[in-house]
């Protein structure tokens, strides 16, 4: 009982020094285990006296207590230690890059084109499609375009070698718009009808500004008592949509056939915002579009009855949206799939 | 057209300037492509006479003028211009004149000068030089009649401006000063002023008789004889100018005057040679394979669709488009027959075109030329004729078919209409005086509006909505009112089983492809390379040779997408595209939409990561079924091993769905890669839209709490045995409580038979309601193992 002071020092000091987990389970088996030298001090209180007794094993177990502590606490440093080393040589270079395949990406004009197709899904319009080898009926008849029209001048049409095609002596062009569709779908379904109708379309011409293939997109609407002041307000919006900005949107006077009145729409230059720049030809404005009301014989070439509804009709170059949205400034890039080109979108 | 600012402001002068002439021209439809000035930027250049010329004495090439017109004198002028003589008038730029600015934009000036040692003081011009013109062959010569020292600038009347307009076709009433005039006055609220026009009385007696054997196609001809002409004359300076202004040449008085009344009035005219013709004018048909030689020289054979002027002898003219050669005004021709006469535009239209031409004549006959206008006109040039060539008139010849004259038409227009149509109520008032200026008759006011009367003019007026469209242009588009769209919102049912083309091409991105848009007609031996069998549609007016089929696969366009980014140091490619194939069904011709994809070099993007190694068919496989997962029950897909002559024979499948071959997959054949010279294998894909774009809608199903079993089991098959049949009939023999089964190992190799392969197994049992008994499951593994055995001689490892 004499030497627990002694005892626990030097505990405290093998403790202390000690390099190891097992160093440190050497001390306390050594002290504390069954057979441990502070725990044999135990055994000597029968020694003492009934009244000194408590106050010894109070101190013994106290000592106990002290060296346990001192363990635990050097035991979690070691442990800390061990984790702190085995983080330590699995760090990694986090700033390389992840595993598995890149992403690909959209092709512009289809990007441009699905773009289109979302503002006007929004607002309830379906989406349609049509063939694109069209027989003269849908391509130009039932557009107001009969055979011999100077219009059909300003088209540059392909045509189709009828051998191959289901009526051998028909007239079969590739679709120099995508206003067919217009009249096919008036002739399946009946008023009101909301509709925008994307897709490939072909002209014969081919030089720094024009591909022999392109996109349109074209919209219909038809319904009782739609009129001119609707068709201008449903392409500006569209266009300040698209552009997500509020351009100023001017209506020209043109000619289609199919609709009358008819009108070319302009934007604001987009790149110099009017005041004239090589984009817009120092004229501050570029052309997007035609549109107009759908022309009566147009109407009844598809079953619709010109009296009771009125419609209009719009189309624009989704290759030129393109263009002017995201600053491309040769069309030809669009088809000749250069990957350097392609990942930009 | 190109119309000069100066001559449509004789007609009519609103208070506006060039510029916002422009703008009102562009809105109202008369779309103003471009203006020019009439000349470059020069002062100080006068009208200079050559008086005298000799040879330099040390070049060749250069000759010494004595050039009058300078105000204080005679000056010497060295010139190297072949055309330079004594008497002529010419350009005369003086010491000290400033002459256009080069592309500097620093004016030239002009310093006196020593030319190989003969003093020169100034320059005589060409028209290049004063950019009046493109030519650039000579000095300008100038018609006698101009003043000598006059300012060039001034007595030409030179500060003038060149407006070009893009009329579209339905506005053939605006080819001519007249019409554009006519629009101008409307829009500005200005009186037009027209030319005094008188009828020529006439001097001879002389006529030539016409005869219209083709009615319908030539309803009005106006015919005229004007003997004893004399065709040395030249035309006058100002309508030399008017002419040189809207891009003609002046070429001979008789050229000059029809080609002025084509651009003031709109009526295209013809001169003949009263000599050469043959006892009578005959409009009739051409007869087939009649042969006639143009103006131009083209020796042309005619069709029977073309409307011919013909003499007694033979076609003389294609009507309405070009004069012929035999009967053309010469030099020579003393007297001459006039023609100013209507035909019907579906006679013109499109002619010719099937002849390689476009004349100002057809342009306007094709468009609607005013057929009321046919006696003004010819009065009008005959009058011009006679002050500078003379001559002797003789009576007009009117030769009308009644019958096939254009009907006078009139149009309703409903006030209600204009509401409807237009959005807004405009004015009574207004709508009466746009459409009267525009030259509409009022006939009838009604309560609901009124009826107008069409002028001859307007070929594009025939329906009410045609009035809308006048109303709208003249108050201005974007004076009119904008709305937005009102419609019914009634919520509509939404297709969760439809998949947007839109999901798809995410999916292909997701796994790295990258999407092209190809040309839809492609090279037909490229085509033949992939699809020998097919006869694709062709073109027939192809843009160019390599253009000139439909395609009936994507893959050209994808491979030759590839060939194009190998060349440009890409090494590992993934493309996809979507689009229409064009193909021959049984029932007909198919335009199928498709999706298509090609994957070509390394599996991974190079990175630090990537396993080495170049793409196989097993991960153009992968990324093709995880489109087809996209349907959801991918059980309907099936692939079987087959023929496509642009695959590998070896490496290719057909996609099944239910059944029904709806795609291909698969190397390219090594040949066709061989011969398209790419280096390593290509691997594709195409499979029809229809066949993904259809999903099923999930349909929960009850989750079992018990346990499941997993058995695997290694067998030993022939080699050319596809695992999927093992598969199939494995599925078939182990029960209702079989609820997955997968192939998770192939081996074939070092210790098996060479001829076998080793196929493992892994079998998941498990039941709805309850724990299955061990023995139960190895009656079913037993059954399995029993049936392979029979069927493919399997062997368990």
């Amino acid at each position: 009982m004499d030497n627990l002071a002694a005892l626990t020092e030097e505990a405290l000091k093998l403790v202390a020094e000690a390099q190891d987990m097992a160093a440190l389970d050497h001390v306390r088996v050594e002290y504390l285990g069954k057979k441990g030298q502070i725990t044999a001090l135990l055994k000597t209180l029968g020694k003492l006296s009934a009244e000194e007794r408590p106050a010894a094993g109070a101190e013994i177990n106290k000592a106990k207590q002290q060296v346990q502590e001192q363990i635990t606490v050097a035991k979690d440093g070691f442990e800390k230690a061990a984790i702190d080393e085995k983080l330590a040589s699995e760090t990694i270079d986090v700033t390389l890059s992840g595993r598995g395949q890149t992403n690909g990406g959209l092709h512009p004009v289809t990007r441009t084109l699905q773009r289109i197709e979302d503002i006007f899904a929004a607002a309830g319009y379906d989406v349609e499609e049509g063939p694109e080898i069209e027989d003269d009926f849908h391509n130009f008849e039932a557009l107001n375009i009969p055979a011999h029209h100077p219009a059909r001048a300003m088209h540059d049409t392909f045509y189709v070698d009828p051998a191959q095609l289901d009526d051998p002596d028909g007239t079969y062009v590739l679709r120099t718009h995508t206003s067919g569709v217009q009249v096919r779908t008036m002739e399946n379904k009946e008023p009101p009808i909301r509709i925008i109708c994307p897709g490939r379309v072909y002209r014969c011409d081919s030089d720094l500004t024009h591909t022999p293939m392109f996109h349109q997109v074209e919209g219909l609407v038809v319904d009782k008592d739609i009129s001119f002041a609707d068709l201008k307000g449903t392409v500006s919006q569209f266009l300040k949509a698209f552009f997500e900005k509020d351009v100023e949107v001017r209506f020209r006077p043109s000619y289609f056939p199919f609709t009358e009145p008819s009108a070319e729409m302009d934007i604001q230059c987009t790149n110099c915002g009017g005041e004239g720049c090589r984009v817009c030809s120092n004229t501050g404005w570029l052309e997007v579009g035609g549109c107009g009301m759908v022309h009566p014989n147009v109407f009844k070439a598809s079953g619709v009855d010109p009296e009771v509804y009125t419609g209009f009709a719009f189309g624009m170059g989704a290759d030129r949206l393109a263009m002017l949205r995201y600053g491309v400034n040769d069309l030809r890039l669009f088809f000749e799939s250069d990957l350097k080109f392609l990942r930009q979108f | 057209m190109k119309v000069s600012e100066s001559w449509l402001r004789e007609w009519v002068n609103p208070d506006i300037n060039t510029a916002d002439l422009m703008e009102q021209l562009t809105m109202a439809g008369l779309e103003v492509d471009g203006v020019e000035a009439a000349a470059g930027e020069f002062s100080g250049v006068l009208v200079g006479e050559i008086v005298s010329i000799e040879q330099h004495p040390d070049a060749d090439k250069l000759r010494v003028c004595q050039v009058a017109g300078h105000p204080e004198g005679m000056r010497q002028v060295v010139c190297g211009a072949p055309n330079a003589r004594a008497g002529i008038k010419i350009p005369f730029a003086t010491v000290g004149s400033l002459l256009p600015p080069d592309e500097n934009g620093k004016p030239f000036k002009i310093k006196k000068a020593k030319l190989r040692g003969v003093e020169s003081h100034g320059m005589l011009c060409a028209q290049n030089e004063l950019q009046v013109g493109e030519d650039s062959d000579g000095i300008w010569e100038l018609p006698a009649s101009v003043e000598t020292g006059a300012d060039l600038r001034e007595v030409l009347n030179l500060d003038d401006k060149l407006i070009e307009i893009d009329l579209t076709p339905n506005r053939g009433d605006c080819l001519s000063i007249k019409g554009v005039a006519r629009d101008v006055g409307v829009l500005n609220r200005v009186a037009v002023s027209e030319p005094q026009i008188d009828a020529v009385a006439a001097i001879s007696g002389e006529t030539f008789p016409v005869t219209i054997t083709a009615g319908k196609q030539c309803p009005r001809y106006v015919g005229r004889v004007i003997k004893g002409v004399n065709l040395n004359q030249t035309s006058p300076l100002w309508m030399q100018e008017k002419l040189r202004r809207a891009g003609n040449r002046s070429i001979s008085p008789v050229v000059d005057v029809t080609n002025f009344v084509l651009l003031e009035l709109g009526q295209p005219m013809h001169a003949f040679d009263l000599g050469t013709l043959k006892q009578g004018i005959n409009v009739r048909m051409a007869e087939q394979g009649e042969e006639l030689t143009l103006l131009d020289g083209q020796e042309v054979k005619l069709n029977a669709d073309t409307l011919v002027i013909a003499d007694a002898e033979r076609a003389i003219a294609m009507a309405g488009i070009m004069g012929g050669e035999a009967t053309a005004v010469s030099d020579t021709t003393q007297d001459i027959f006039l023609e100013s006469a209507f035909f019907d535009p579906i006679a013109i239209a499109g002619r010719a075109r099937n002849y390689g031409l476009h004349t100002d004549s057809s342009h306007r006959y094709e468009r609607g030329v005013d057929y009321q206008l046919q006696e003004q006109a010819i009065e009008r040039a005959t009058e011009l004729l006679m002050s500078i060539v003379g001559g002797e008139p003789g009576p007009l010849v009117l030769v009308e078919s009644a019958d096939h004259m254009p009907a006078e038409r009139s149009v309703t227009l409903r006030r209600e209409r204009i509401l409807r149509g237009l959005g807004f109520a405009m004015d009574d008032a207004e709508v009466v005086d746009i459409l009267t200026r525009l030259g509409l008759g009022l006939l009838n006011t009604r309560e609901t509006g009124w009826e107008f009367s069409v002028p001859s003019y307007r070929f594009d007026i025939s329906i009410e909505e045609d009035l809308l469209e006048e109303l709208a242009r003249v108050y201005g588009y974007n004076n009119l009112p904008t709305t937005s769209l009102v419609a019914d919102l009634a919520l509509l049912p939404r297709e969760e089983a439809k998949i947007g083309l839109p999901v798809v091409r995410r999916q292909l991105i997701a796994r790295g492809y990258q999407e092209a848009i190809a040309y839809s007609f492609v090279e037909p031996k490229l085509l033949a390379l992939f699809d020998p069998s097919a006869t694709p549609v062709k073109l027939l007016n192809p843009i160019s040779a390599d253009m000139a089929v439909m395609r009936t696969t994507l893959w050209p366009g994808l491979v030759t997408a590839l060939q194009y980014n190998l060349n440009r140091q890409q090494s590992r490619v993934r493309l996809f595209e979507t689009g229409q194939r064009f193909v021959r069904r049984a029932s007909g011709l198919a335009q199928e939409p498709v999706v298509a994809g090609l994957i070509y070099g390394e599996r991974g993007a190079e990175a630090w990561s990537s396993e080495p190694g170049k793409v196989d068919f097993y991960d153009i496989k992968g990324d093709l079924e995880s489109v087809l997962n996209l349907v959801g029950d991918d059980s309907v897909f099936t692939f079987e091993k087959a023929e496509n002559d642009a695959l590998h024979p070896g490496q290719s499948a057909a996609v099944l769905k239910n059944g029904e071959v709806v795609g291909y997959v698969g190397a390219l054949h090594p040949q066709i890669q061989q011969e398209l010279g790419i280096a390593q294998p290509v691997y594709l894909f195409e499979v029809n839209q229809a066949s993904v774009l259809l999903a099923s809608i999930p349909a929960f199903q009850e989750l079992s709490k018990f346990p499941e079993v997993r058995r695997d089991l290694a067998l030993l098959i022939d080699r050319e045995i596809p695992a999927q049949n093992l598969v199939n009939t494995a599925r078939n023999g182990a029960g209702e409580h079989l609820v997955d089964l997968k192939v998770f190992d192939v081996y074939q190799g070092e210790g098996i038979d060479p001829h076998r392969k080793s196929v493992a197994l892994g079998l998941t049992f498990q039941h709805p309601s309850r724990t299955l008994t061990e023995d139960e499951i190895n009656a079913s593994v037993d059954t399995v193992v029993k049936q392979l055995e029979t069927e493919f001689n399997a062997t368990q490892r």
